[in-house]
């Protein structure tokens, strides 16, 4: 047995400084005991310390029994899942907490771990395929089924966290351009949404509107060039449809101002019918493909400029948007969380406040300030040292599992490897570039940080299946 | 194994890891490296500073009886989170007040843009300054009136009636206070006048702050940097005036029904031992919730109760200025003691010019000229002084000259009483003249040797001539405050000023003084006792309605104890009012009481009105 002691090593820190870090957030003046059970300082020290023998005891159990149980271990979390939709309390309109005894206990925390191992062993299976699509769709809806459960608790958030999946699938060779056009529809909300009211110039054009036609256009004709190398008149179809842009745009600027958006949308449609031509020819579908993915481009910004300017959402939904877009800067209501954050952060300075000396958020100005918004405290506390030093560690962290992922022997190890790495990595991004205002304010803890026993223990009993898996490795299969 | 072509993602996945940390670090090098003023939002955000208000000094009269001290007053305080199941009827009932006030005032609260800072967290001001005796029924009911609360403050309480001008009274600032001074916040409390605007930094001491934690619910936390940053409170400083609070109280006995002034000063220290401006109002008045009320109503009275005529009040001296006059022309050498005479056929004639005099013996010279206050002689002193060319190259040069004098005997300019709203008066000098009369000499403002014309002084100037003449030619700026308790009474309040006549001329109007009391033609021979000896000078000041009554004296002759100054609007001659005011003020301070005769006159003045 070789276990990975690195890995242990960064888990402890990271373990610790999340301990400090809680004590910071949750200090009460009035009882200044940090061990107190009163306090979630001391709470969290005993989780801690149950996270310990609880890794200690996952390192015992061999890999073969994951490997045999996983199948039924994931249909009984599935059942947990399903379960607590309906005996959960209503907790502030979640239903996911289940009261055991003095704990209330969160089974969405817990399932991550089982639906990588089930990920891991149905791709393990003799002759998985991931272009095939059918094997496709099974192992994403492995994923998904867990996700539809849990938004049916009433936590989106934690359900988001399962298109962190996707990563693993990539890695396993799922075509990249999945996670492309994804990242592309992302983009063209954003641009679309925040530059939607603005003119190019003095131009009757919107910006949002010429800038999503571009980066369609161009991330067409990249596509096209990236998987469709037979296709022989791509030079001069990229020279036709930029040069005409350009034109159009300097003849707006210069001679007619006018909506050059419409020669845009024209010149698309004109690729859209040259990559139907190239179809005709090559008989290749992946021009198909390209062709829904143009057209897809252009539907997801129409609809959202549509959602937008006729207030279809919610106004509080269509607010929180704004604000993170920082179209809306009412920090009164909607922007008063990411707003306080962000004053958290920055009055921390270079080496912070101090330990137990920020007042942000032990005096409740930056609300959830224990859990999902502990970050603003070690911004606070320990100042840009701090933070960066905690995103470092993690990028040492998450490296180190990638590299540990790589030496799996089969693909099980791999790819539960895998998931543990995109499940940390989607969790840091999401939990820190919503506390830094970034991305937007969904509710997911910061792995080892954020104050609570449910998310410590799902993610500790991650982490160790994985490590002992990876003391297994020089094993001689049986 | 297949997967080896995607072994090179695995630098993708580490890649995005890498991607979204250096963003992550450049986002915070942005905010907590770039210069901005996240920090000191931060501070504003959860560091309050609770003022602890020091205790205000107390006042104490001469004789060292209290005047001025705090009491505790209780505002009802109310967290409006916390209010439940309110019986509004019998709450409104122990306050006091009516349904429409109790939710005119709640709605009041509840509005920000009226009450900024409010919180339903946290304290908010119900109604300030309950009764005692309100208050002790509210606490017994308290336990049923959840979410209000009691605070305690300190009020300012008067023991006596009287000075209420020279004590002042303590009142919240007002907008212009806290523009001038950052000290003062809103709803502080500052003296507003009196000895409590003028000692106003002695008697307020230093305000400490508590540096404390606020939560975002206005809720207090603890303590911030455990109290390292705490700045303790200095009380103020308890002050011991001059006045004497018996003597006050009879002075403004006397001057009921009449307007006008009474100044008494102690002589060798220029302590004042009484001011009296009349009409006056109540210190009693200036207490509690209907001070605003009371002050819009005196300040509505056509009598100018608030108006302090002792020292802002200017009037012609009259014949009280001759004294000023005798010694000027003798330390000039216009005229000489004894030798010198004036003709006075009625008054002073000189072609049409005519300045009126009652009738005695002529031609006279200075010390008889001063006990019978002869017009006469006065004005020949001036007419022979601005007419000297062989002494003073011009008129306007003479002109100067005499206002130096008047100016070195403290008049014309304020004297710098530690009092608020001291006026200086009028002493008129040449370029006054040259503006407004082109052509002028003697004769043109002969009226100012008799205290009449351009010239006016307030009462404490009148009184600061009595101590000056009582000190045989020197003054100490005439002062309120006797002594600070653990402080320092400012040098300028103890300095000797010595006026440009010599002690020797003084002796001589001493004598005249004197006379105008005991001799037979003197004119304030009812200031005559058998006690001590009196000298006085009395004044019967023209204006344009009836005659005021002044009247200036110190006494005894030898070590002085009490200079005094007696000004009745419209009270006609010096002796009618004047004379017995002053004497009855003097009688008091040397003796300590009235004798029965005494008594009875005071009575008698006491119940005769002006109109």
């Amino acid at each position: 047995m070789s276990l990975d002691w690195w890995t242990i090593g960064l888990y402890v820190v990271l373990l610790f400084w999340g301990w400090f870090s809680v004590c910071g957030a949750c200090y009460d003046y009035n009882h200044p005991d940090l061990f107190s059970f009163n306090l979630n300082s001391g709470k969290q020290f005993v989780w801690i310390l149950t996270s310990l023998l609880l890794a200690g005891a996952l390192l015992l159990i061999e890999k073969r029994f994951y490997y045999k149980a996983s199948m039924v271990v994931y249909v009984m979390m599935m059942l947990v899942l399903l379960l607590t939709i309906f005996i959960a309390p209503d907790t502030k309109g979640s239903r996911s907490w289940i009261p055991i005894g003095p704990v209330k206990l969160q089974p969405a925390e817990f399932a991550k771990f089982a639906v990588a191992l089930a990920v891991g062993k149905l791709m393990e299976r003799y002759g998985f395929n991931l272009s095939n699509y059918k094997d496709f769709l099974r192992v994403v809806c492995l994923f998904l089924l867990p996700m539809i459960l849990i938004i049916g608790q009433k936590e989106t958030g934690t359900a988001l966290v399962y298109l962190a999946f996707f990563l693993v699938l990539y890695r396993e060779g799922m075509t990249g351009s999945v996670l492309f056009a994804a990242f592309m529809f992302v983009v063209y909300v954003v641009v679309g949404v925040k530059f939607g009211d603005e003119t190019v110039s003095y131009m009757p054009a919107s910006a949002g509107e010429a800038w999503v036609l571009l980066l369609s256009l161009v991330s067409t004709l990249l596509l096209t060039w990236r998987y469709c190398k037979d296709s022989r008149s791509l030079g001069q179809a990229t020279l036709f449809s930029l040069g005409f842009t350009l034109a159009a745009y300097l003849f707006s600027a210069y001679v007619i101002p006018f909506n050059f958006c419409i020669v845009q949308l024209i010149i698309n449609v004109g690729v859209l019918i040259y990559l139907g031509v190239e179809y005709a020819i090559t008989r290749s579908y992946r021009y198909l493909l390209i062709m829904l993915f143009m057209i897809a481009s252009t539907i997801v910004f129409y609809a959202c400029d549509y959602v937008f300017s006729h207030n279809i959402l919610p106004p509080h939904q269509q607010t929180r948007i704004e604000v993170l877009l920082g179209k809306n800067d009412d920090v009164r209501s909607a922007g008063y969380n990411v707003n306080q954050a962000k004053i958290a952060i920055g009055s921390g300075g270079f080496s912070g406040k101090g330990f137990l000396k920020g007042t942000q958020t032990k005096l409740k100005y930056v609300p959830e300030q224990e859990t999902d918004f502990i970050f603003c405290t070690i911004g606070e506390e320990e100042g840009f040292l701090g933070s960066a030093g905690v995103l470092l560690v993690y990028l040492f962290f998450i490296w180190r599992l990638i590299s540990l992922a790589e030496r799996q022997p089969d693909t099980w190890g791999r790819v539960y490897g895998y998931s543990v790495v995109c499940i940390f990595l989607f969790h840091l991004f999401v939990n820190i570039g919503m506390v830094l205002g970034l991305t937007p304010v969904i509710g997911i803890p910061l792995p080892f940080f954020s104050y609570g026993g449910s998310s410590l223990w799902g993610f500790t009993i991650l982490l160790f299946i994985f490590l002992r898996m990876d003391a297994e490795r020089n094993f001689k299969q049986k | 194994m297949k997967a080896y072509e995607f072994e090179r993602r695995q630098f993708v996945i580490g890649g995005i890891a890498l991607l979204v940390v250096v963003i992550y670090i450049i986002r915070l090098a942005v905010l907590q490296l770039a210069p901005n003023d996240y920090e000191e939002i931060s501070r504003n955000n959860a560091i309050y500073n609770r003022i602890i208000f020091p205790s205000r000094g107390s006042i104490y009269d001469r004789n060292g009886k209290l005047l001025v001290y705090n009491e505790p007053a209780y505002d009802v305080m109310v967290i409006t989170r916390e209010v439940s199941g309110l019986d509004t009827l019998d709450f409104c009932r122990t306050l006091h007040m009516s349904r429409e006030e109790f939710d005119d005032r709640m709605a009041w609260i509840k509005d920000v843009s009226k009450n900024p800072g409010y919180s339903s967290y946290s304290q908010q001001l119900f109604r300030p300054q309950i009764s005692s005796a309100d208050f002790l029924v509210f606490q017994e009911k308290m336990f049923r009136f959840k979410g209000f609360y009691v605070r305690e403050r300190n009020a300012r309480q008067y023991r006596y009636p009287n000075a209420a001008h020279v004590l002042g009274y303590v009142a919240e600032v007002s907008g212009n206070d806290i523009a001038e001074n950052d000290y003062y916040n809103a709803g502080d409390y500052i003296g507003k006048q009196g000895v409590e605007r003028s000692y106003e930094e002695v008697l307020r001491g230093q305000k400490g702050i508590e540096v404390l934690l606020r939560d975002a619910r206005g809720k207090i936390q603890g303590r911030y940097n455990d109290g390292l940053d705490d700045q303790h409170p200095i009380p103020g400083k308890d002050i011991v005036l001059s006045l004497d609070i018996e003597l006050q109280a009879l002075g403004e006995r006397l001057m009921r029904g009449k307007r006008g002034a009474i100044v008494a000063i102690e002589p060798s220290t220029g302590e004042i031992l009484c001011m009296v401006s009349a009409p006056t109002y109540s210190a009693f008045d200036m207490v509690g919730k209907q001070r605003g009320e009371n002050i819009m109503k005196l300040l509505k009275d056509q009598s100018r109760p608030m108006y302090n005529r002792a020292i802002s009040g200017t009037y012609p001296p009259g014949s009280t200025f001759k004294p000023s006059q005798a010694l000027t022309f003798m330390q000039e050498g216009i005229i000489q003691s004894d030798v010198t005479s004036y003709p006075c056929t009625g008054g002073f004639r000189y072609r049409n010019l005519k300045v009126g005099c009652h009738s005695h013996a002529s031609p006279l010279s200075v010390k008889p000229a001063l006990s019978t206050s002869c017009n006469g002689f006065f004005c020949w002193g001036l007419y022979y002084m601005f007419g000297n060319r062989g002494k003073y190259a011009s008129v306007q040069d003479a002109m100067t000259t005499w206002k130096d004098y008047m100016v070195s005997m403290g008049f014309g300019y304020k004297l710098g009483v530690d009092l608020p709203a001291e006026s200086r008066g009028m002493i008129p000098n040449a370029e006054y003249y040259d503006k407004h009369l082109k052509k002028w000499n003697a004769l043109t403002v002969i009226s100012i040797a008799i205290g009449q014309g351009e010239v006016t002084l307030t009462p404490l100037q009148i009184a600061n001539q009595g101590a000056t003449i009582a000190n045989r030619g020197y003054y100490i700026t005439p002062h309120i405050v006797r002594r600070i308790v653990g402080g320092q009474l400012a040098d300028s309040l103890t300095r000797r000023h010595f006026t440009k006549a010599s002690p020797r001329y003084y002796e001589e109007v001493v004598s005249g003084m004197r006379g105008a009391v005991t001799s037979g033609i003197g004119t304030c021979r009812g200031a005559q006792n058998p006690w001590y000896e009196v000298c006085g000078k009395t004044g019967t000041a023209q204006n344009r309605g009836h005659d005021h009554s002044v009247f200036m004296g110190f006494a005894p002759r030898n070590n002085p104890q009490i200079a005094v100054a007696v000004y009745v609007e419209n009270g006609g001659f010096g002796a009618t009012f004047g004379v017995p005011i002053g004497s009855l003020i003097m009688e008091q301070y040397i003796r300590g009481e009235l004798s029965p005769a005494s008594q009875a006159r005071a009575a008698g003045i006491a119940s005769r009105s002006v109109n």
